[in-house]
């Protein structure tokens, strides 16, 4: 269990404000942000290398806020793996074995277990030089895991493991976390592992936490506008609100939000709008009229920009709808969408 | 019918100041081994002074090394690690050594080490002589040899990600185990070129070691005593076995610098 209670830290040209967050015993929570917003400083934080300035952390429902890294007893991946280089594969695994009691139970056993779960027996006496992405991420986690840390940290893991290598990857580290037991807290830029991943989820932005919750909440009911940006909704408008009706501009949208007098803005994602070539008689529904400005297309999907009264809406589409909707750029279409899809923030 | 290849007038400049350095530094040197003949060379290195200069150089140049390498290296890993006020004000103290006139090292160490000095009276309270002696010599010698071990070792720690470190100590290390498990296997190379750096930086003193100490000679002051006394000719000859020692050094300093590529 990881307690960070009101961790200030300040550092050249960037500080850490007020976190509070708890981690369950045995819980795999995931920290989100973009690059540069603070997620490692929290985890070196965690970890004791970065001192703090004010604010505790438990570890275990024990104060570890003043103890040196050596004492806390806590494992770190990074996502440049840090492997020594100048030790082979098994002496990297080894390296932390002669400083624990591995709580009863024989070091091996521990040992021989995580180095079959991650498949490295071929590997053992390699140099750590010339492995893959993959199997370097590989070593790290069973270098971690092997003096049975109380909590796991990982630092953006799969982020520099390429597309095959990283979905194994994440794979194992799910796998891991079942067998295992141990609290993971894990920092990503990326919504898709936290949502394989993690049971709850934290947003951070600029050294501050914007929203802490179950992944399905945060992806569903995100509190501000940058954890809605965060989590791929690209319909953000500021908006006065009346009733349940969202103005923007003038156009009027219908929510099924009770809405109070601190929300200022509304939210849709992309995929919950459609597209269509001909009015829809659905009066529940919000329906507008708009012209297509710009189709992207991402391989997979496009992007799809209309706009009306002044407001670009951004709807995604399979690739081949532009095609088979004889859609293109100058074209008048309709759009709609649900009023439960219309996020009050 | 080929077409003619086109280089860049860049290239030309830079290639054409490639050539006059070279000869600008080699042109002397080749001159100088070359005028002596082989009879004198010969003669040289089998005269008795001749090798105790140069050995008293090598010596009191590897003591300052090992003396920079015992204190150098935990200062340059303090500098490549830690970020306190004033750094940049100490970094800058430890390159003046390479800035200062080399005569006013010699002043400022004599300025200290003699009996008019607190520092010079407890010094000579416990039998060490400064003035004219080898202590005296391996003392400027560290003095100037020191900035070139302090900054190469520095460079070598900054190399090493400190991620590594922070796994280490997350493994259980303390920090000297850390050290002593990752860092140093991982730096004792530049350690080794900082080494080298230093001796053959202290092997060239003289300005310095003239004040300090004419006697017992070192082969610098030789070189130059039998160049005022007797004139090229007998200087020479010392000249070129210097410069061979030298040489040796800078070859070990190359084949050191040749470092296997670690990815960390």
């Amino acid at each position: 269990m990881i307690q960070i209670k009101d961790l200030n830290v300040k550092l050249s040209g960037f500080s850490l404000h007020d976190i509070d967050l708890t981690v369950e015993r045995g819980e795999f929570f995931t920290l989100l942000g973009p690059t540069g917003a603070g997620k490692t400083v929290v985890l070196e934080s965690v970890i004791g290398i970065i001192p703090v300035e004010k604010g505790r952390i438990y570890i275990n429902n024990k104060e570890v806020t003043n103890l040196p890294p050596e004492k806390r007893n806590i494992g770190i991946v990074y996502q440049d793996h840090a492997l020594f280089p100048h030790l082979t594969v098994y002496k990297n695994i080894t390296y932390g074995l002669r400083y624990h009691k591995i709580n009863g139970k024989e070091p091996g056993k521990n040992l021989s277990f995580i180095i079959d779960r991650l498949s490295l027996v071929p590997l053992l006496e390699r140099s750590v030089i010339n492995l893959s992405g993959g199997e370097k991420q590989k070593v790290a986690l069973a270098r971690a895991l092997a003096v049975d840390p109380s909590v796991l940290l990982l630092d953006e893991p799969l982020s520099a493991l390429d597309p095959n290598f990283r979905e194994d990857t994440r794979e194992i580290l799910k796998r891991l976390h079942v067998e295992t037991g141990i609290t993971i807290l894990m920092v990503t830029h990326d919504f898709t592992e936290a949502h394989f991943l993690a049971q709850r989820t934290a947003v951070i932005n600029n050294g501050r936490i914007e929203q802490i919750g179950s992944i399905p909440e945060v992806f569903h009911k995100p509190s501000t506008p940058f954890v809605a940006k965060f989590v791929g909704m690209k319909n953000i408008f500021p908006a006065i609100f009346n009733g349940n009706k969202a103005q923007i501009g003038k156009l009027a949208i219908k929510t099924n939000s009770l809405i109070n007098g601190s929300k200022k803005y509304i939210a849709i994602r992309p995929e919950d709008i459609h597209i269509s070539t001909e009015k829809q008689s659905l009066p529940e529904r919000n329906s507008i009229k708009g012209t297509v400005s710009k189709i992207l297309n991402h391989g997979f999907y496009c992007d799809v920009s209309i706009e009306t009264f002044y407001i670009k809406f951004t709807a995604i589409i399979p690739s081949n709808s532009p095609v088979t909707m004889n859609l293109a750029e100058e074209n008048s279409v309709y759009i709609s969408f649900d009023p439960a899809d219309v996020h009050v923030l | 019918m080929t077409a003619k290849k086109h280089i860049d007038p860049f290239i030309w400049l830079a290639v054409s100041s490639s050539i006059i350095i070279i000869a600008f530094i080699l042109f002397p040197l080749i001159e100088m081994v070359a005028q002596p003949s082989f009879a004198d060379l010969m003669d040289t290195i089998k005269d008795k002074d001749v090798i105790s200069s140069i050995w008293l150089s090598l010596y009191t140049s590897g003591t300052a090394a090992l003396i920079s390498f015992i204190f150098g290296t935990p200062f340059a890993y303090l500098l490549a690690r830690k970020d306190f006020a004033g750094k940049k004000i100490i970094e800058s103290i430890i390159d003046l050594p390479i800035m200062i006139p080399h005569p006013v090292i010699g002043i400022a160490i004599l300025s200290i080490a003699g009996q008019n000095h607190w520092l010079g009276q407890i010094i000579s309270s416990i039998g060490i002589r400064i003035m004219g002696s080898v202590t005296g010599i391996i003392v400027v010698l560290t003095f100037v040899g020191l900035p070139f071990y302090v900054n190469t070792v520095k460079a070598g720690f900054e190399s090493i990600p400190s991620r590594l470190e922070n796994v280490s100590r997350s493994l259980g290390a303390s920090i000297t185990d850390t050290f002593f498990r990752v860092t140093f296997p991982l730096a004792w190379r530049s350690m080794v070129v900082g080494m080298i750096m230093c001796t053959a930086r202290a092997v060239s003193e003289f300005g310095a070691v003239v004040i300090v100490a004419y006697h017992p000679m070192i082969a610098p002051v030789m070189i130059y005593e039998r160049f005022t006394a007797y004139g090229l000719k007998y200087s020479q000859p010392v000249a070129v076995w210097l410069i061979i020692v030298c040489l040796f050094l800078f070859l070990l300093l190359r084949i050191f610098s040749v470092q296997k590529k670690h990815s960390p």
